[in-house]
């Protein structure tokens, strides 16, 4: 199959989506004029025009806010967030309006809004431009959260995104836009809610998505070659949780360890920690481990930022720990 | 101008040869990988920051925007430990944990550089509300560009600042260009200034490249805002000369157009000019403030490449008090 970026395949998504249903337009600071800081929109504007590719004064209340009204009024928004960190300028329009307006309205609208989040640390962008916040919307009924960590699932999450009813959050990792992989032409839809087994194995399951999934393969491998065989689940949602999948693997390894960027504390690490405590104690052989970054801010300094990332190593070791 | 004492005078030329240089050289040193993270230069918007500034005392506060270098030298701050900042060491004003975009110094009343484009309007207006609930006649700037604009909190916090007459001034610095968008495609009235109206208060217009008219109206925004007046909206009318961040392609322009303002409306270049012709300084004074900068500029490199990286331990530092 052929290869293409991370980038890329969120493009070709962008364009079969676009060409299909022309509902679908996108909205978004720098888009349009500079192709996305990511090069992740280029030459949309040249297929589609300014009209349905748009860029946006630097007003993300209003962005998102108007993504809601036209979603609410017949259209099919796209909205870029620029960072997923100016999510923070929009929460009202995400939490009040966004999530909320099916359900207290009775289900007389849909919601089909997708805002593209990108998120996570990249060459020392410091405190306000590094974040992964995922975790805050798995805590609003009403989103759905998708978060790939390939140009396949890129793809295939994005067009999934973009043909649900529902609001759904799209965070891609700034580190992920150049990497390279095989993405199906055409047609290739990732269903929401369902993870993916990446590897199976027997002696424990790691759960993680976004980058850290590829550290994760990464310490995967490592493990074989020192007879720990992991199973590896990736994630790919994280709201609704695909549950079965972790607890199916759970059942057969009991042990399970989660991976993710985003702060430990409160993290998806957390949710899927207490679901397990509750749902699969008996079957547990050891404490659950989770794997975040530690409660600071993300630190500038590269001399300090490298110890808020979790490297392979990290995972490697912390499985041996618990396969002792 | 007249009125202009010779220290001020000097300050224009120091503050503003000391921005360029400092600049340049973050420039020279980002380009050769040595500085982690993203820079925004103040190149050729040095004469905003300084004639403003001018009108400052330490016990004033500023807010300012991603890109601050400038604003934070204008206020005082030593470019010794912001150079330090800037490469991410534990001798920088923020012991290296903000950067280029995170620039502080409370000491000289600047308060902050902002990763967050129009997040400074609220801060000033805060810290100006601190002013009047003390009794105290320091004053606030917000320093912010064209892109910014159109944050709503810029209506939010200039509401609230006229409506409690607050000591807040709001300095748009008019740049032209959010990135790569140009000011008018995003903007449908030509003068940010007209605003004003809405809110009640003064709007004033100045050319952001002569550091003459900005000091003059900033002082009268100064003068006004210290004895109770309330706020008031200045726009500075410029241009970025370089791109939006240090390495930015730059294929939304030609390179005749920044050019252009480069040759024909560079403030320092209009500042020698005018200083000149007026007798305001002579260029002998003015080349020995230029070898005093380039040799403060080198001491700080030397300080900043020198100096240690943050230990460890300082991860967890800072976090609560
Ligand atoms: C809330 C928010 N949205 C978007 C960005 C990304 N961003 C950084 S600088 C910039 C352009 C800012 O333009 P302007 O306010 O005119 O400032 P200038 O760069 O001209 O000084 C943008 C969009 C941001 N940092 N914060
Ligand atoms: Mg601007």
């Amino acid at each position: 199959m052929r290869e293409i970026t991370f980038s890329e395949a969120t493009l070709e998504a962008m364009k079969e989506e676009m060409e299909r249903d022309e509902k679908i337009f996108i909205m978004g600071e720098d888009i349009a004029r500079q192709g996305g800081i990511f090069g992740q929109f280029r030459g949309l504007p040249q297929l589609f025009g300014t009209e349905r590719v748009r860029d946006t004064p630097i007003t993300e209340t209003a962005i998102v806010g108007a993504g809601v009204g036209a979603a609410m009024a017949g259209m099919r928004p796209v909205v870029d967030m620029h960072f997923a960190d100016f999510l923070g300028v929009a929460m009202d329009e995400v939490f009040n309006q966004m999530a909320k307006i099916r359900y207290m309205f009775g289900g007389q609208t849909t919601m089909p809004l997708v805002l593209r989040a990108p998120d996570g640390i990249i060459r020392s962008a410091a405190a306000q431009h590094s974040q992964s916040i995922e975790a805050w919307f798995l805590h609003i009924p009403g989103l759905k959260v998708v978060i790939p960590s390939n140009p396949a699932d890129a793809k295939g999450l994005l067009k999934s995104a973009i043909r649900d009813d529902n609001p759904v959050l799209y965070f891609e990792h700034k580190a992920l836009f150049p990497m390279k992989g095989e993405v199906p032409e055409g047609e290739h839809l990732v269903p929401i809610g369902k993870a993916d087994v990446v590897k199976e194995g027997t002696d424990l399951t790691i759960v993680s998505y976004s980058l850290m999934m590829n550290r994760v393969k990464e310490a995967g491998k490592i493990l074989e070659g020192k007879g720990i065989k992991a199973e590896l689940i990736d994630l790919r949602t994280i709201s609704p949780l695909d549950k079965e999948t972790v607890f199916e693997s759970l059942a057969k390894t009991k042990k399970l360890m989660i991976v993710h960027e985003a702060v430990k504390t409160g993290g998806v690490g957390a949710e899927i920690a207490a679901m397990a405590a509750e749902e699969m104690l008996d079957y547990l052989d050891a404490p659950i481990k989770r794997l975040g970054a530690p409660f600071v801010p993300v630190p500038f300094s590269p001399a300090l930022e490298k110890f808020v990332k979790i490297q392979t190593d990290d995972i490697v070791q912390a499985a041996e720990e618990l396969c002792r | 101008m007249d009125k202009l004492n010779s220290k001020v005078v000097k300050y224009f030329y120091t503050t503003m040869v000391r921005i360029r240089k400092f600049e340049e050289t973050i420039n020279e040193y980002f380009l050769k990988g040595e500085i982690p993270g993203f820079v925004h230069l103040y190149i050729g918007e040095e004469a905003i920051g300084t004639g403003v500034c001018a009108n400052l005392l330490d016990t004033d506060f500023i807010t300012s925007t991603h890109r601050g270098h400038g604003h934070t030298i204008a206020k005082g701050a030593k470019v010794k430990y912001m150079m330090a900042e800037i490469f991410g060491k534990k001798t920088g004003y923020c012991k290296g944990k903000g950067g280029s975009m995170h620039i502080a110094d409370f000491s000289v009343g600047m308060l902050g550089a902002n990763g967050v484009v129009g997040g400074g309007y609220t801060l000033a207006t805060g810290a100006a509300l601190a002013s009047k609930l003390q009794n105290k006649d320091n004053v606030s700037v917000c320093f912010f560009s064209d892109g910014a604009s159109n944050r709503g909190t810029f209506h939010e916090a200039i509401n609230m600042a006229a409506a409690w007459k607050l000591p807040a001034i709001f300095v748009c610095e008019n740049n032209q260009w959010a990135s790569t968008t140009p000011y008018r495609t995003t903007t449908a009235i030509e003068n940010i200034a007209d605003r004003a109206i809405g809110y009640g208060i003064p709007g004033v217009i100045v050319d952001g490249n002569d550091v003459f008219e900005v000091y003059k109206e900033a002082e009268k925004a100064v003068d006004r805002a210290r004895s109770g007046g309330g706020p008031t909206l200045i726009e500075a009318k410029t241009y970025r000369i370089k791109g939006h961040f240090v390495g930015d392609p730059e294929m939304y322009r030609t390179k005749e157009e920044v050019k252009k303002v480069m040759e024909e409306n560079d403030p320092i270049v209009r500042f020698k000019e005018k200083a000149t012709e007026k007798g305001l300084m002579t260029e002998k004074e003015m080349q020995e403030i230029d070898k005093k900068i380039e040799k403060e500029i080198s001491e700080a490199l030397k300080f900043a490449s020198e100096s240690p990286s943050p230990e460890p331990e300082e991860l967890y530092q800072d976090l609560y008090v």
